[in-house]
């Protein structure tokens, strides 16, 4: 039977991107169904009643959503140009990083972006306590997950191509050469890494896209007070 | 080598809880170390340092951090007996996605039953039911959520069952009459030895429960 496999996603989802560099890395061929998150198909809808978001995958017609969850399955599908190490060890440390990441690093600079005044300093905080902890585990390292690019660097992907535009829409500074010289490393290798680049988002569509959420966004809060 | 293996756990903590369900299905010797989570260890903020929390599993003397990927660990390693996960690639898939589902979606509210009062503790009760009931949909017949075995997802929730009690009692409910299959369920893994030694009575949870309210001014 002739395999059959989706990926629901939008242009710019940092989350689904992760999904498309796996395939890609892996050389597993796939259609790409773009959605707009305002008007969702009711495909993605029955695919992921859950939480009613992309990325998700459709293998032979079986759905899964979670793009971490999504990248084990492929993974574990598709065994040619591993991302995770085969030690239990590591693979534990891997899953801790990338859950590490979605879980502390992202709220934290996304609360950066979007908020203001005192609230921002301390999302500042958080994110300069989390970001040290990448500084430092990329210690001896070109990619998180050693010589080559695996499930860690793919995790923290958006790092690469969406801090930046944050920083130049915000007017604030995340990454600084002067305490994350291996971060700044990282995303150049990262991004200049083939397969990566080939699906890179256009970065003036992301200036004009997280300028318009930002703007929304204060508008509202300034609606609310 | 003989295995050395630690758990940093805390009697009352659903996380450390499902460690030791794991530990147990798998029939694994292990020294378990009660921290005390205002005064913690310095070998808990030496295996931890990131999040500081329990449980922390140290297999010869290597730390592993996070309940579902210590569960996820666990299984890896002692892979000779009592499967964790299924091995069709799709069925693990699907079993990871709910896990997290518990974990994303079940703490909060929970938490938000007892450790506060007024307006937001209603609008978590709301919250805590309908994620039972989405639970209870997903469940549907099935004897565990993995289907006829024990696994992954039945591990991340059963140990919420030992609070039960402490929900119920302050968000004003009856579990069984709110999810009835999901108490049938829990009673089913309660069954099991390697849950009923993990999980501490609800009563004793209920009462440390009270003491922490107090602290909190709550009472």
């Amino acid at each position: 039977m002739a395999e059959e496999l989706k990926v629901f996603r939008t242009w710019s989802s940092p989350f689904a991107l992760r999904v498309v560099w796996a395939l890609q890395l892996k050389g597993v061929p796939f259609e790409t169904i773009y959605e707009d998150l305002s008007n969702k198909s009711s495909l993605l809808l029955q695919y992921n009643p859950i939480y009613k978001k992309v990325p998700v995958l459709v293998h032979n017609g079986k759905p899964l959503a979670e793009s971490l969850v999504i990248l084990e399955y492929i993974e574990e599908t598709w065994k040619q140009t591993p991302l995770l190490p085969q030690d239990p060890f590591e693979r534990a440390t891997a899953r801790f990083w990338a859950r590490f990441g979605d879980d502390k690093v992202l709220p934290s600079i996304w609360n950066v972006f979007i908020k203001q005044g005192k609230e921002q300093e301390e999302a500042m905080v958080t994110a300069q306590g989390s970001l040290k902890y990448l500084e430092e585990e990329l210690r001896g390292k070109k990619f998180f997950s050693g010589e080559k690019i695996g499930l860690v660097d793919l995790a923290f992907g958006w790092i690469a191509n969406l801090v930046d535009v944050f920083e130049e829409v915000k007017g604030v500074t995340l990454i600084d050469h002067e305490n994350h010289p291996l971060l700044l490393a990282w995303k150049q290798n990262f991004m200049d890494a083939p397969i990566i680049k080939e699906s890179w988002p256009s970065r003036d569509k992301l200036i004009t896209k997280y300028h318009a959420m930002l703007e929304a966004y204060t508008a509202k809060e300034a609606a609310a007070k | 080598m003989a295995d050395e293996v630690v758990l940093l756990d805390f009697w009352p903590s659903m996380f450390g809880m499902r460690v030791r369900v794991a530990l147990a299905e798998k029939g694994i010797k292990y020294e378990s170390k009660e921290d005390d989570l205002w005064n913690k260890s310095d070998l808990l903020l030496k295996m931890n340092p990131v999040h500081k929390k329990i449980p922390v599993l140290i297999h010869n003397g290597k730390p592993v951090c996070e309940s579902l990927i210590i569960v996820q660990y666990i299984d890896e390693v002692w892979n000779d007996k009592s499967p964790l996960l299924p091995s069709d690639p799709y069925h693990r898939a699907h079993a990871k996605f709910w896990a997290d589902f518990v974990d994303q979606k079940v703490y909060g509210p929970a938490r938000k039953l007892w450790a506060i009062n007024g307006e937001e503790q209603e609008a978590a009760k709301k919250d805590f039911l309908e994620i039972y009931k989405t639970l209870e949909r997903e469940l549907g017949d099935k004897p565990y959520f993995g289907g006829e075995k024990f696994g992954l997802v039945d591990i991340a929730l059963i140990t919420f069952y030992s609070w039960f009690y402490v929900y119920e009692t302050f968000g004003k409910f009856n579990m069984e009459t709110e999810c009835p299959k999901i108490i049938a369920w829990a009673k089913r893994c309660m069954q099991k030895e390697s849950v009923a030694k993990s999980l501490p009575d609800q009563k004793k949870i209920y009462e440390s429960v009270l003491d922490l309210r107090k602290i909190r001014g709550l009472e």
